[in-house]
Formats: structure tokens, C-alpha cells, sequence
């Protein structure tokens, strides 16, 4: 094996976003960065370090505090053929924007019948766990995955922000990128040469027969974790990662739960009407004669986010209340690991 | 609305300025084209034909020949809701705006917009927007993208973003001045000012109620002008249009006119005062346009009676198109949702699974 070259590196999911970003915007000049903080400061978060250096201001502009200004504008370049890459520094702040994501960016194709398309990405960050407290702690995904027009991606892994970042660039249609605070320091393996994933289409990241989890974003990290936890106990533990919330892929949780008979959602954003009720009714149309016990569903207690690290702990989906929810289901008696 | 009035600029609509007879000519075609429409569609609504909202606009068809005389046509142009004249003057055939109006697939945009969001790619009409102010960012972001692509100067293109009076109080009316003002970007904003939102007027809605004057936060000049003389229209709409593409400076233009009629068809506009209304009627540009070509000996009146009748035949001849043209195809619609093909997109209709059961 001496002639092998390495084809994979171990990277962050931040320095996979850094480094798809710089791929593209080489590779296509229609392809600029708009966002607050996003040039001199290199991003809230650190993605976009180096880039206004190496491709400028007019590829990487710093956009006053202005969502729904600066968001709409990367929607007109993008309606005359730019490609622009949006980052709101966190999900919450996208409601700010959201006339122009949900009244316009997700409209204009259908309404003005195929005239214009809009390729257009919108990256932002959810998610809890990080002391912000209510308002800089929410996970609002399901906002825009109700939204025919929109196109949502959550990847997991750094592998997967590299290839879906690709795709979403390189996509005709609005897509919301989902991003996770809790993911960007997170490490994993990253093929070296160009990967586009396939929009849409969710992965069976762990197989197993004893039980469905179903998740998405940092939930799937969860999940992985729970079932090879499970696994040292003897139990075969399936892991769907959505990967896409619109469209979803609602073929590849149903071949899974009939295979396994069990299934638990584990999501971080709130119970009510959130992302695990949209993939307990598809289990419950697809495949309700194979299922074994009835669908359950993890996620985040229905309280705005408190500040205090032991109300936010209590308030947030653990690895300890799905390994539970998992042996609930499955009728084990409990460990008391789980607690 | 007396104070609107008087807010007015010292007008030279007495004037035809030494403009070429044929010109003038033309910009009273235009008119009448755009009366006869209007009327039309107003007919055509109450006949259900048309249905939804439908904003006309009865009374400001100056402000629409002089504004769309002034653009070029590699300019883009965003508007709001009221864009049924923008559309025909853009040159687009009253047929497919009328069949539009009706919901026919042989409208400007497939019969998908209706009214409110008329779209043409070819003449650069980056729509009609139903949400109030929707278009100010997007026009925004067009107007970078023109200065990312092009070279400013004398054939550079440039955006006329349209708005109504009562958007200047919204934020992204601010928030995108702010972009334009900060980024130098080829664009200039028109604020058709008719003095009403839908019934509430600028002086109940806005603190700086000359609304021009806006535009100083941002650095941008402010220019108000008279919307109901078609040639203080253009020319103040070439000026700004000068302006941003040839040294990328946006421009705020506030154009004075009044609205016939109610904000909608639908609407009796019972809030105005006698006064007002007089005023508006008075102010009417179609027939005293018509009445200065005449005493300027432009037109005759046979002429000008010509001219309506020919407005008021081709607007028959849209009726009839847009009337016998077929409804979209029940089949395609799911045909426009996204431009790149995608793994599991939905299609079902209500009432059917969203999957086949495994």
C-alpha cells in the first residue's frame, strides 16, 4: 500500500465550512460572502477566517446590522445571476430577515412561473447548550422546513457541511443552511477531493434491527453516541441522520423503521409541532402495520431557554433522557447509568 | 390633503418645453393606453373576472408614461402592488398583463402572480411585489450585483426600485437606503407619492412628512417633482437615473400625484374629503394633457378622440385574448417550486399519502 495518498483529513466542522467556502469562491466568481462581521472580524464564530484577506471586499462584504436588508440584497444579486452566501450570525437573529426568506426568496420562483431562480444560501447557527439564554438558544428550523420554495440542510458531520455546503452553492434554489454552535469545534473525517451530496436525501449513518433513532445536526451526534453506548448492552441500535429537513426523506426512516419495528426522534428543537412530529406521522402513514410501539419523540422542554446552567441543562434533550426514551420503548428496564 | 397640495413644487406643466410633437404624441397614447386599462380592469373585476386585489393606477398615469419613459430598457425595474401601467409600458402587450389579471396561462407570470406580481425576465420587469416594501431589498441587492458586473458610465445599467408613500416608514425602506447610500450602488428609489397609504395620509404616517428629504441620512439627494406633468417626470427620472449609473450615486425621487379612486377596486374610499377628491380630479393628468397638446396644436381633437378609441380597442383585444386563453394546467403545479431538480421533493395533493405505506 506504499503508493496510497492520504484522501482523507481529520478536520472541525468549522474548518471544513472555512475551507468549502474558499473552494468555492475560487472556483466560481459569481460565488461572494455577505454578513455581518463577516470580513475583518472573520466571522462570529471563526468561519470565515482569511477569506476577506485572500478574496477582498467586494467577494466577502461586511453588511451593516440589517438582516432583512442585507438578506433581501443577496437575494436581488442572486436574481440577477450572482451566487451569494449568506451568514446570519445565529438562527435567531433570521427573523429579523424572515419577510425575505419566506415572502420573497421562497416565492419568486413559483410565483413569477420559472422566469428567475435563486440561488441563493442562507448559513446560520442554531442551537442551545451555550449559557445565551432565551433569546440566542433557539432552534427555529422548522420555520423554514414548512416553507415550500425552500430547500433546509443540517449536516452532522464535517464531511457532511463540506458536501452539502457544496451542493447548497452550487444549487439554483434558496437553501437554508443549518449549522449547530455546539458542532464547530467538533472533528471528523474529511474526503480531500470535491464532494457534492445529494439535497434531500437522508443517511443511515449507524445500521442496527433493534430501533430507529431519527435525528439531524448535533441530535445525530447524540444519537451515534446513545447507540453504541446501547451496543455494549447488547443492543442493535439504527442511527437515520435526516441531513435534508425539506425536502424530507421520508423513504429512507420508513425502510428503516420497518426493518427495526422501533423508532425514537431526537431533536433539539421544541416538541409541539416541531421536526419529531413531521417524521411520527410519515412512520405512522408508512409504515404503522410494522411498527411494535407507538413512536417517541426527545426534544427540548416548552420554555424559552433560561440562563441558569442547571435550568438550561434540565430544559435541553440529553444523551441520558434518549437512552431512557430508547429502553422505554423497547420495554428494558433502566440502568441507572441513565439517570 | 390641502397640505399635500400645497407641498407641491412650483409646476411647469403649462409648458410643452419644445418637445418634439411626436413625443408628446406619444406619451399621450401612453396615457390613454394606461386610462383605458385601468378602467378596464376595474370593469373586468366587477364582472369577476379578475379576483383577488387590484390596485390601479387611475390618476398617476404621468407619473407611469414619465417614469417609464425615462428607464432604459437595460435598466430593471421592481415595483410594488399598483404595476398594471409599469408593465404595459415596459412593453409588455396588454394581452398577457390583462390574461395575467385573469389568471390565464398565457400571462406574464403563467397566471401564478395575478395583479400583484407581474414579472417579465426579457424586459427586465423584476416584478411586482404584493408585500409592501418586499422589493426595496431585493432591488437593493440587483443594484450590486450591477455594480460587482459592470463599469459605471453613461451605458451602464442602473435600478428604478418603485414605492409607495406609506413604505418610506418601513425598515427595510431605511435599512436598504442605508445599503445603497454606504455601497454607492447604481439605483434610484422613486416614491410615487399619492398622498394616501390606503386611507391614512403621509401626515398621519410619517414624522418627516417630505418624504424626499429622507434620503439625507443616507447622503443620498432628495428630488421631488411633480407627478402630474409627464415631461418634469422623465426628465427628473433621467437625472437620477444619470446619477447612479454613471457616478453610482443613488437617488431619492419623490414624484407628487394623486389616486383617482380607492386603494383597491374594492375600495369606495369613503375617508377622502370632497376637497381632496376635487383636487385629485381637478389634478387629473389624462385629460389635461390632452387639453394642453390641443392648445399647444399637437393634437387636434379628432386626434386625441383617435387615441382613445384606439387605447380603448386594444384593451378589447386584450379582454378577448386573456378571456379565451386557457387556465394554467392543473398538472404543472407543482412545475415552478424549485429550478434544481431534488431527491423527495412533495407533490402530493390534500388528501393523498405522502408516501405509499411500505
Amino acid at each position: 500500500m506504499n503508493t496510497e495518498v492520504a484522501t482523507t483529513r481529520t478536520i472541525t466542522y468549522r474548518q471544513a465550512l472555512n475551507e468549502t467556502l474558499r473552494a468555492e469562491l475560487e472556483r466560481d466568481d459569481k460565488v461572494f460572502l455577505i454578513g455581518e462581521e463577516i470580513g475583518i472580524f472573520e466571522g462570529s464564530y471563526k468561519i470565515t477566517v482569511g477569506l476577506l484577506e485572500d478574496f477582498g471586499p467586494d467577494r466577502v462584504i461586511d453588511a451593516p446590522i440589517a438582516e432583512e436588508g442585507f438578506v433581501g440584497a443577496a437575494l436581488g444579486a442572486a436574481m440577477l445571476g450572482m451566487r451569494p452566501v449568506v451568514e446570519i450570525m445565529t438562527i435567531n437573529f433570521s427573523l429579523i430577515a424572515i419577510d425575505q426568506i419566506v415572502n420573497h426568496a421562497a416565492k419568486m420562483r413559483s410565483m413569477f412561473a420559472g422566469q428567475v431562480s435563486i440561488p441563493l444560501v442562507i448559513r446560520m447557527p442554531g442551537g442551545g447548550g451555550q449559557q445565551l439564554a432565551a433569546t440566542h438558544s433557539q432552534n427555529l428550523e422548522v420555520w423554514y422546513a414548512h416553507i415550500p420554495g425552500l430547500k433546509v440542510v443540517a449536516p452532522s458531520t464535517p464531511a457532511d457541511a463540506k458536501a452539502l455546503l457544496t451542493a447548497a452553492i452550487r444549487d439554483d434554489d434558496p437553501v437554508i443552511f443549518l449549522e449547530n454552535l455546539s458542532l464547530y469545534s467538533a472533528k471528523g473525517e474529511v474526503p480531500n477531493d470535491e464532494q457534492v451530496a445529494e439535497i434531500g436525501k437522508a443517511a443511515v449513518v449507524k445500521t442496527g434491527t433493534d430501533l430507529t433513532i431519527v435525528s439531524y445536526s448535533r441530535g445525530t451526534t447524540t444519537a451515534l453516541e446513545v447507540a453504541r453506548q446501547l451496543e455494549a448492552e447488547g443492543l442493535s441500535i439504527e442511527v437515520v441522520d435526516l441531513r435534508s429537513l425539506r425536502p424530507l426523506d421520508r423513504d429512507t426512516i420508513c425502510a428503516s423503521v420497518k426493518k427495526t419495528g422501533h423508532a425514537v426522534v431526537f431533536e433539539d428543537d421544541w416538541l409541539s409541532y416541531g421536526i419529531g412530529a413531521e417524521i411520527s406521522a410519515t412512520i405512522g402513514e408508512g409504515v404503522f402495520d410494522f411498527l411494535d410501539a407507538p413512536v417517541r419523540r426527545v426534544a427540548a422542554a416548552e420554555v424559552p431557554l433560561p440562563y441558569a446552567k442547571s435550568l438550561e441543562k434540565a430544559a435541553l434533550p440529553s444523551a441520558a433522557d434518549l437512552a431512557r426514551v430508547v429502553r422505554e420503548v423497547l420495554n428494558i428496564s433502566s440502568t441507572p447509568n441513565d439517570k | 390633503m390641502a397640505a399635500k397640495a400645497r407641498t407641491r413644487p412650483e409646476s411647469t406643466v403649462e409648458s410643452t418645453g419644445g418637445e418634439p410633437a411626436d413625443t408628446l404624441r406619444d406619451y399621450y397614447e401612453q396615457m390613454s393606453l394606461v386610462r383605458a386599462f385601468e378602467l378596464r380592469s376595474s370593469e373586468m373585476y366587477a364582472r369577476a373576472k379578475i379576483g383577488g386585489y387590484c390596485h390601479l393606477n387611475l390618476g398617476e398615469e404621468a407619473t407611469v408614461v414619465g417614469l417609464m419613459a425615462a428607464i432604459e430598457a437595460r435598466d430593471y425595474l421592481f415595483t410594488g402592488y399598483r404595476d398594471h401601467g409599469y408593465a404595459l409600458l415596459r412593453g409588455l402587450s396588454p394581452e398577457r398583463v390583462m390574461a395575467e389579471l385573469f389568471g390565464k396561462v398565457t400571462g406574464v407570470s403563467g397566471g401564478r402572480g395575478g395583479s400583484m406580481h407581474l414579472f417579465d425576465a426579457e424586459t427586465r420587469l423584476f416584478g411586482g411585489y404584493g408585500i409592501v416594501g418586499g422589493q426595496i431589498p431585493p432591488a437593493t441587492g440587483a443594484a450590486l450585483a450591477l455594480k460587482n458586473q459592470e463599469v459605471a458610465g453613461p451605458d451602464a445599467a442602473a435600478v428604478m426600485c418603485l414605492l409607495g408613500d406609506g413604505t418610506t416608514n418601513i425598515g427595510a425602506f431605511h435599512e436598504s437606503l442605508n445599503l445603497a447610500g454606504l455601497w454607492k450602488l447604481p439605483i434610484v428609489y422613486v416614491i410615487v407619492n399619492n398622498g394616501l397609504g390606503m386611507g391614512t395620509t403621509v401626515e398621519k404616517a410619517s414624522a418627516e412628512p417630505d418624504l424626499y428629504k429622507r434620503g439625507a441620512s443616507y447622503r443620498m439627494p432628495g428630488v421631488r417633482v411633480d407627478g402630474d406633468d409627464v415631461l418634469a417626470v422623465r426628465d427628473a427620472a433621467r437625472d437620477a437615473l444619470q446619477q447612479a449609473r454613471e457616478s453610482r450615486q443613488p437617488v431619492l425621487l419623490e414624484v407628487m400625484c394623486y389616486r383617482l379612486r380607492g386603494h383597491s377596486v374594492v375600495d369606495p374610499a369613503r375617508y377622502r374629503s370632497s376637497e381632496d377628491t376635487t383636487i385629485a380630479q381637478q389634478s387629473d393628468p389624462v385629460p389635461s394633457f390632452r387639453a394642453k397638446l390641443i392648445s399647444a396644436g399637437v393634437l387636434s381633437e379628432t386626434d386625441a378622440a383617435a387615441i382613445d378609441e384606439a387605447a380603448d380597442v386594444r384593451v378589447s383585444e386584450a379582454v378577448v385574448f386573456a378571456d379565451e386563453s386557457p387556465e394554467p394546467d392543473v398538472d404543472d403545479l407543482f412545475k415552478y417550486v424549485y429550478a434544481t431538480a431534488v431527491a423527495n421533493m412533495p407533490t402530493a395533493l390534500a388528501g393523498e399519502p405522502v408516501m405509499d405505506a411500505l
